[in-house]
Parts: structure tokens; sequence; C-alpha cells
């Protein structure tokens, strides 16, 4: 059997914590006890015009106390109802789904842009290796920095300048001369691709975790495949399921 | 109480199958539902050969539904035979309904004869698909087109046939004319209704295909409609199918003339739901004491 839930759970906190960025904590022993860096869990809406669950990735697990942190910018009328819950409000979830970061290197690299940081924390407090965390920000919004402190040293870049190296997080890492033999990332497509470049030029090995538009969040509908360099066993195309082989996958397996 | 069907000769447990394309082979749902309960598994779509399917985005939500223009990915017919098959055979209170996809007449036919020595139970033609030698308008579309390839299925298929109608078109019962005059053993509607979503920020498409497929509950009066329709006009079994979310909604297409319905988008949003509408189902017919399912099949005319 698997060890994928599906059940009403309840938040025990949510917070806002910057313009259109939100902090959740949910009651859930069976997610929090089974999950792992770098996978997601599917939230349900309670509109009943709004049908597909939204995939949202683990931010933080308190295996202790069976808690799950999701932290989650509002992108439309679903994560804008998730916005206006309250503690002691009751949600569905499915999860954990999605296959998670491998925790290998001995110095790595952790590269998070935007809403693709906070999967990154989870990870930063897993990894058993000396942690350098790269946070790339639009400005002087800071989100989660502070909290990832305790894990390793943190640097950031911001597109506007206002803290850290002006530019991106590719930027960040040659200003400070960061060397590393592992990379993991987690971001837009046009961060992820320059870190895939970044990469490979380096010949440090790097897993990035992808984002795309789900449906069934399982496997079954294969409305989000990315390309894949070889063939793969499942779908006998170039094609792989971000929600079920992924979300997270070596640079050299896929195609940007 | 009876809650077995008969389709086309094949007897069900129950009236329920899935939507093709929602549910996979099945292997997905089998960690929340028990795949021996439902009546039928209805698979996704497959080719004479591998489709890689359409870029990305390919789904896109809307108001009570969805599109989608996944663009019939598929392993092809000899993996889907090596592996899916097998596996659904272990569920053997549950029928096996193989949806067939093609571009051309001889890739359908090409899928039919390789399933005639398979175990599986019935076989459901998507005729939704692009026909590459007319043109690219889907076989679905025009009359001639849909008795012409019901006829060729007909003459290699060695289960019966469900030729599935498209929705798009003027007139969906002279659709269901044209198959059963070509011999079809039955018919399941609707497929989807092409629809279109405008992402207004980034002033494109929100599907890289441009259009998709409608489907959920925003097209279910549409849907129960057309199987009213057909229902009058047909004497062959119905599978009636179109944003059924629970029994309530299923028990409407069976009271409008569907001897089975399928359940689609649904499994999105709970994937838990084929179970919940088979015990509905159930719970409806024992408050109103009917003892035989088939009995409501119709009712309302």
């Amino acid at each position: 059997m698997s060890d994928k839930v599906i059940k009403d759970t309840i938040i025990t906190s949510s917070v806002k914590m910057s313009e259109g960025i939100y902090s959740m904590w949910l009651k859930e022993e069976e997610i929090a006890k089974a999950a792992k860096p770098g996978q997601f869990v599917s939230l349900y809406c309670k509109e009943g015009s709004q049908l597909l669950p939204r995939p949202i990735s683990i931010c933080e697990i308190d295996k202790k106390q069976g808690l799950v942190r999701l932290v989650y910018r509002v992108a439309g009328k679903g994560t804008l109802e998730f916005s206006n819950m309250q503690a002691g409000d009751s949600i569905k979830i499915m999860g954990p789904l999605g296959n998670g970061f491998t925790l290998e290197g001995k110095k790595v690299i952790l590269i998070g842009g935007g809403i693709g940081i906070p999967p990154m924390l989870e990870l930063a407090k897993s990894l058993d290796a000396n942690v350098q965390v790269v946070l790339g920000y639009r400005d002087g919004d800071l989100f989660l920095k502070e909290e990832f402190e305790p894990y390793g040293t943190v640097y950031v870049s911001t597109e506007d300048g206002s803290v850290g190296t002006k530019g991106n997080v590719i930027d960040a890492i040659n200003e400070n001369n960061l060397e590393a033999d592992m990379i993991f990332s987690c971001g837009p497509t046009p961060m992820l691709k320059g870190v895939k470049a970044y990469a490979m030029k380096n010949g440090i090995k790097a897993q990035i975790s992808l984002e795309e538009k789900m449906a069934c969040g399982i496997g079954a509908c294969l409305a989000c495949v990315c390309k894949s360099k070889e063939k793969d066993s499942h779908t006998n195309v170039n094609n792989k399921r971000i929600c079920k082989d992924g979300p997270v996958f070596y640079v050299e397996e896929i195609d940007l | 109480m009876n809650m077995k069907v008969n389709i086309a000769g094949v007897e069900w447990n129950n009236p329920v199958t899935v939507a093709s394309g929602t549910f996979g082979s099945g292997k997905e749902y089998g960690e929340f539902v028990d795949l021996n309960k439902i009546g039928a598994i209805t698979t996704k779509g497959v080719a004479n050969v591998p489709w890689p399917g359409n870029p990305t985005p390919r789904i896109a939500e809307t108001y009570g539904g969805m599109i989608n223009a996944i663009g019939l990915q598929n392993p092809g017919i000899d993996l889907f035979c090596q592996r899916d098959i097998p596996y659904l055979q272990k569920f053997a209170d549950t029928k096996i309904i193989v949806n067939v996809c093609g571009k051309s007449t001889e890739d359908y036919c090409e899928v039919v004869e390789r399933l005639a020595d398979e175990k599986v139970d019935m076989l459901e033609i998507n005729i939704s698909c692009p026909n590459v030698k007319e043109g690219g308008i889907a076989f679905g579309q025009d009359p001639k087109a849909v008795e012409a390839i019901t006829k060729e299925m007909k003459k290699r298929a060695k289960q019966p046939v469900i030729m599935k109608l498209s929705p798009n078109v003027t007139n969906i019962a002279e659709m269901a004319l044209a198959a059963e005059a070509g011999g079809a053993d039955a018919l399941s509607l609707i497929n989807t209704l092409t629809g279109m979503k405008i992402d207004i920020n980034r002033r494109t498409f929100a599907l890289a295909n441009k259009t998709g497929g409608l489907s959920g509950p925003a097209i279910k009066p549409v849907a129960v409609r057309m199987v009213y329709q057909v229902a009058q006009a047909v004497s062959i079994p119905i599978i009636g199918m179109g944003g059924i979310m629970n029994a309530e909604d299923a028990l409407e297409f069976i009271m409008a003339g569907a001897n089975a319905v399928s359940i689609g988008t649904a499994n999105f949003h709970n994937p838990k739901v084929t179970e919940e509408v088979i015990a509905g189902i159930e719970s409806f017919m024992k408050e109103n004491n009917i003892k035989d399912i088939n009995d409501l099949v119709g009712c309302v005319k």
C-alpha cells in the first residue's frame, strides 16, 4: 500500500508573511510521518467551482508533533481561498506526493528563487553537510531568509539590488566564490535553466524541482509532463510526469 | 437489489466505469479505491505506436470544470499489452474496456487487431481524434465517416465495440444512428466540448494547444440532454458521461437513458469518487425501494 493519504485536516496556524505570501501549519500526523524534503501536497478548495487540487511544496515537517508547514504565494482563486482560512479551520489534503530530494553531498549549495524558496528550508534542516543557501528575491522583501540562518550560510540576490548581490542567484554564487559538490534548486524555469547551465559547466551534480499545471497530482492524467533526455520507462516516450516521477530531477535527465 | 447491468452481452457488477484519460490504467487510483468494486475500468486511449502528446501547459481550470489538451499521450499498444492489461486482469470482478485512438483508419485497425487475442472485455473507439487523411477533421464529426469507421472496427474486433461520440456536432442523434448503422454494439457519450481559455495577464492562451476539451460539472446539462436525445434515437446500450460528480448526477444520466455511466474529471477532485457514486446509487435504490437498477434506465421520457 502507498503512504499517500487523503483526508480532512486542521489548520493550526495561518499567517501572512509578506505581500501575497502566506504560511500555514497543518496537523496531519500521517503525512508528517511519511513526508520527505522536496515532496508536495495537494490542497482542495471548498468553493465547488474550483475542482482541481492545488499542488503546494512542503516547507517544513515536524514529525514529533505531526505537523506540516506550507508557504505559498496567492496566485489565483484557490490560493486566495486558503489565505483567508484561519487556525481551527479544516481543509482537505492529499499527500505526500512526488519523489522529493535525494540527500547527498558534503559541501552543497541550496538555491531557491521566489516561491521556490520554501521547499529548500526542510532540505536545509535535513542535510548532513556543509550547507550554503542562495536565495533569489525580487526586492528587499526577504521572506523566510532568517529561518535558513541556523542551518547554513545564507547569501541573497535581489533583482533591484536592494539587498545582497544585484542580479540573480548565479551572480550571487560567483560574487561570493561559492564552491560545492552538490546543488539543489527550486524556482522559476528561467532560473533553473541558469542553474542547470552553471552546474553542467562546473561539473557539479545538481537536483532541480520543477513545476507545471497539474490535474490529478498522482501520475494518472499526464497533464504535468516535462521533456526527458531518455525514453521514460513508464510513458514510453521522452516525457516524465512531474507529479509522480518528480518534481525533483537530476539536471541531466531533462530538457528545460 | 440488482446493480448488475448488461452492456452488449458483457455483464458489469454495477453501472459505473471511469472516463478514458482520467484514470490511466487504474494503477494510480488503486492507492485510493478498491478497483474490484468498479463495474468496469476504461483505460486511457492507446494507439498503434507511442504518442508524445502536446506541449505544456496541457490543462487549465475553468468555472466548474477544466479544459485539457493532453494530446492523447500514450505508450503504444505493445507496452500497453505487456504491462497494463496484465495489471487490470488482477481485478477479476472488474471488466476491462480499452479505449482506442488513431490518426487514420489503419491506425485504429492495427490496435483493434492487436487486441483481438488479449483478455479485454470491450473496446471503446475514440473518434474525436483528428483524421490526418481527411485534413484533420475528427472522424466523429461526419456521419458517413462515423459509419465507415464503425464498420471497419466491427470487421476486425473480437470484443464488443463501443463508439464514443463527440458532442462537437450539430445533431448528436445523427452520429449515434450512423454508429448504430455501422454495427456499433454500444455508444458512449459525451466526449469533451471544445473550449478555450485566455490568460489576460500574459495575453496568451492558457493551453499551449490554444483549444482544449471542456469537462466537469459545467458540461453536465449538455451531456444529459445529448444522452436523452440519443436514447430516443437508438436501441443499443448507452454509457453516459459528462460532469458526473456524485450519485445524483449519475442517476440523472441513467434516468435520461444511459445503461451505465462514466466518471471522469471528478476523479481529480475526489480520488475516491467512483466507490462513493456506487454506494450512493445503492442508497438511492434502497430509499426508493428499487429492486433493479435497470428499472431506472430511461424512466424519464
